[in-house]
């Protein structure tokens, strides 16, 4: 579903990556690990088609589009989300309408007639319920006055609307308590399916107890450099990553 | 851009008028440029006005003479050469298209991306049809429902004739003819606007519009309307339209006076999409507007505007709230783009006991655009516990705008509240990138933005301009984020 070929990218002329390569196949979750600044969110971002990074090399195929030559909406509307680190507010525009907008959009680019607004409830219903987000939260303005955990619930709660084909999730976890942590994971669970892969960025393997990953990669100076089971990261948390550095340099 | 072709158009539509009517007798058809007692003695001879209308408007020009053109706004431009205009014509047969194929496809799209339907279409830009008629029973029948409740709506020409007590009594009450000198020289040369009265303890049923007053021939030049809500009445009054207004006219200077008698209340809300100019600024409307209120006792006056064209907007929509405990609102969004500059804002004059403004504006600046809110809260000695809130925000879309912010407030009596925010932002990039990540245009993810940031006062319009307002506003800023 994704393939990612010795992929580089800049951010004003710092290159950040340096050659990823990652295969995803359609139902897989990866889990993306590594020390900080090791260019995990810079992965997200470029995916995502952010235009303040420069891509230099490498191709990335998504489905049977080549994804780089496609633009941010487009790769939206073929199918990639991404759960932001930090979601921004939209003052004034309610998060239903917002949602409503994304989903006719999407629609609309697949050649689907827009969703009757009955339906359309009836989805949020349903989607809010899986992330126990409150149903006036659905009314309020776009993440405005949300703590952070609401904020995190309303990404995942989004993404069950537009029902990607590839998820991103950045830091889902950061700042999260137990309890929300486990509501977020409970939420991405529910949209486990075998046409839908996920990748999750993450500092801590906690996450990974609750959303259970196929494949664990350690991301290390803008490479991957070591690819595991879940194992792996139970082995990072116990033993940090100075030993994989050590193997990197080796 | 949504503008593009104007000229074309504007010397298309314009060039044609000359065709009809306008070859012979140009003498009496229009009157020659220029300005002195001779013009004002020929516009009111030809609206067959009484003398005293008469001595009002030389009198108007005897005061405007002796004014200066004020610079303190926050504008630029080549100030008008008041002898290069003509003041009078008569009323002008609009161009008339045969299908809407013969209509500028620029206009039209904007039209349809407005969602006007097709009839409607066809009657903004004169394209013949049997519609018109539709149009004229449906106006009939609207004026026969409000005459049965006594409401006068009509020009201010068939109102000098026909009411001319009420129009002696309030004319330049409001407004008075020493105002200003864009009011004197209106008071001087005005040839038609509205009139409105609501007589005592009658709600009008529906919202006053420009759009369906029969009579009406194009937007003059110098136009004057008043409204006038007798004791405990109500009226909710539509000004302007969003498709784009397009007019030979360089130079509107309107006046607008409002009188609400005790216990009343008047809602008027304007759209204002007069032609900008293009990309350099050159051949968009001045616009210099005098808008008033006087509010009685325990009345309401509330301004709502959406102002996105223009070349120079000059407009501060007031209120005196003279009555106690009377109540004056000002809602506004003003876009500016390309190299329009707007100096807008409004000034609640509070005289009685108890009286409370409220003050919410919301400017938007792209392009190389300059926007400006100029407003003053004056609490005079009598105006005991006397409150304001006022609340002015700025959007910047681009690097090379500007937004500016003139609040005066004068407050002479220590028992009064007064509340100022403002706030300058720019339209962020994040937000944009969320939407576009989220499968949502561009130019959608802007107009969510803006309309978002605007929704305290669209939500204040009548429904009806309120939809069309939100696309307009987007249509006014496509594809202006840099």
């Amino acid at each position: 579903m994704l393939h990612i070929k010795d992929l580089h990218a800049n951010i004003d002329g710092t290159e950040i990556l340096k050659g990823l390569s990652l295969d995803i196949k359609p139902g897989e979750i990866h889990a993306i690990m590594g020390p900080n600044g090791s260019g995990k969110s810079t992965l997200a971002s470029v995916l995502a088609g952010n235009e303040d990074y420069e891509i230099t090399g490498g191709s990335v195929t998504f489905g049977d589009k080549d994804l780089l030559d496609l633009s941010t909406e487009d790769r939206a509307r073929e199918g990639l989300f991404l759960a932001f680190q930090y979601p921004v507010e939209i003052p004034g525009v309610s998060n239903i309408n917002f949602l409503r907008t994304a989903v006719n959009e999407i629609r609309q680019y697949k050649g689907e007639e827009p969703m009757s607004a009955g339906d359309f409830l009836k989805l949020v219903k349903e989607r809010s319920a899986l992330v126990e987000l409150d149903g006036k939260l659905a009314n309020r303005s776009v993440n405005e006055g949300f703590s952070g955990g609401e904020k995190k619930r309303n990404e995942v709660f989004q993404m069950a609307m537009l029902e990607p084909k590839l998820a991103i999730l950045d830091e889902t976890d950061s700042g999260l308590d137990i309890d929300a942590l486990k509501i977020v994971a409970q939420g991405v669970n529910a949209m486990r399916s075998p046409e839908r892969s996920f990748v999750v960025i993450t500092h801590y393997q906690r996450l990974l107890d609750y959303i259970v990953p196929d494949f664990v990669h350690v991301l290390y100076k803008g490479k991957i450099v070591k690819s595991g089971s879940k194992e792996l990261a139970l082995e990072l948390e116990a033993r940090g990553y100075d030993w994989i550095k050590e193997e990197v340099s080796a | 851009m949504a503008y593009a072709g104007d000229d074309e158009l504007l010397e298309h539509v314009t060039g044609k008028e000359y065709e009809f009517g306008f070859t012979t007798n140009i003498e009496s058809d229009k009157a020659p440029p220029g300005l002195n007692e001779g013009t004002i003695r020929l516009i009111s001879q030809k609206k067959n006005e009484p003398e005293w209308l008469l001595e009002w408007r030389l009198e108007a020009f005897r005061i405007w003479s002796e004014m200066v053109e004020p610079e303190w706004a926050h504008v630029q431009y080549e100030k008008p050469d008041f002898q290069a205009i003509s003041y009078y014509s008569a009323p002008k047969k609009k161009a008339q298209l045969n299908s809407l194929d013969e209509v500028d496809p620029e206009l039209r799209r904007t039209m349809e991306k407005l969602g006007i339907s097709m009839e409607e279409q066809k009657r903004l830009s004169g394209v013949a049809v049997d519609f018109v008629l539709d149009s004229v029973s449906v106006a009939t029948s609207f004026k026969e429902k409000l005459g049965e409740l006594g409401i006068i709506f009509c020009s201010m020409s068939d109102a000098v004739q026909e009411h001319p007590e009420l129009v002696k009594k309030y004319l330049g009450s409001v407004v008075p003819k020493t105002d200003n000198f864009y009011a004197a020289l209106n008071s001087a040369v005005f040839t038609d606007g509205s009139f409105c009265y609501i007589p005592k303890g009658v709600r009008c049923p529906m919202e006053l519009s420009t759009y369906f007053r029969i009579n009406e021939a194009g937007t003059g030049q110098f136009e004057r309307t008043l409204v006038i809500a007798d004791e405990s009445s109500y009226v909710s009054y539509l000004e302007g339209c969003t498709a784009p207004s397009r007019d030979e006219n360089q130079l509107h200077a309107a006046v607008v006076e409002l009188i609400a008698l005790d216990h009343a209340e008047i809602k008027y809300s304007t759209v204002q999409n007069w032609y900008p100019g293009d990309e350099n600024g050159k051949g968009g409307v001045f616009n210099f507007v005098t808008k008033r209120g006087i509010c009685h006792l325990r009345s309401k006056i509330s301004w709502t505007q959406v102002e996105t064209g223009s070349a120079i907007t000059w407009k501060y929509p007031s209120c005196i709230l003279k009555g106690d405990h009377s109540v004056g609102e000002f809602y506004s969004v003003a876009v500016t783009n390309k190299r329009q500059q707007a100096d807008t804002g409004t000034k609640m004059i509070h005289i009685g006991k108890n009286t409370n403004s409220t003050i919410i504006s919301k400017g938007i600046s792209s392009g190389y655009s300059q926007n400006s809110y100029r407003g003053l809260v004056q609490i005079n000695k009598s105006a005991k516990n006397a409150r304001n809130f006022s609340q002015c925000d700025s959007l910047l879309m681009t690097d090379h705008c500007g937004a500016h912010t003139f609040p005066y407030i004068e407050v002479k009596n220590s028992s009064a509240k007064v509340e100022h925010e403002a706030t300058t932002s720019k339209i962020g990039e994040d937000q944009i990138f969320y939407c576009l990540q989220r499968g949502i245009s561009e130019e959608k993810a802007i107009s969510l933005i803006v309309n978002g940031y605007a929704k305290d006062v669209l939500n204040k319009l009548p429904m009806e301009f309120a939809v069309e307002a939100q696309k307009l506003l987007a249509i006014s800023l496509e594809g202006s984020v840099g």
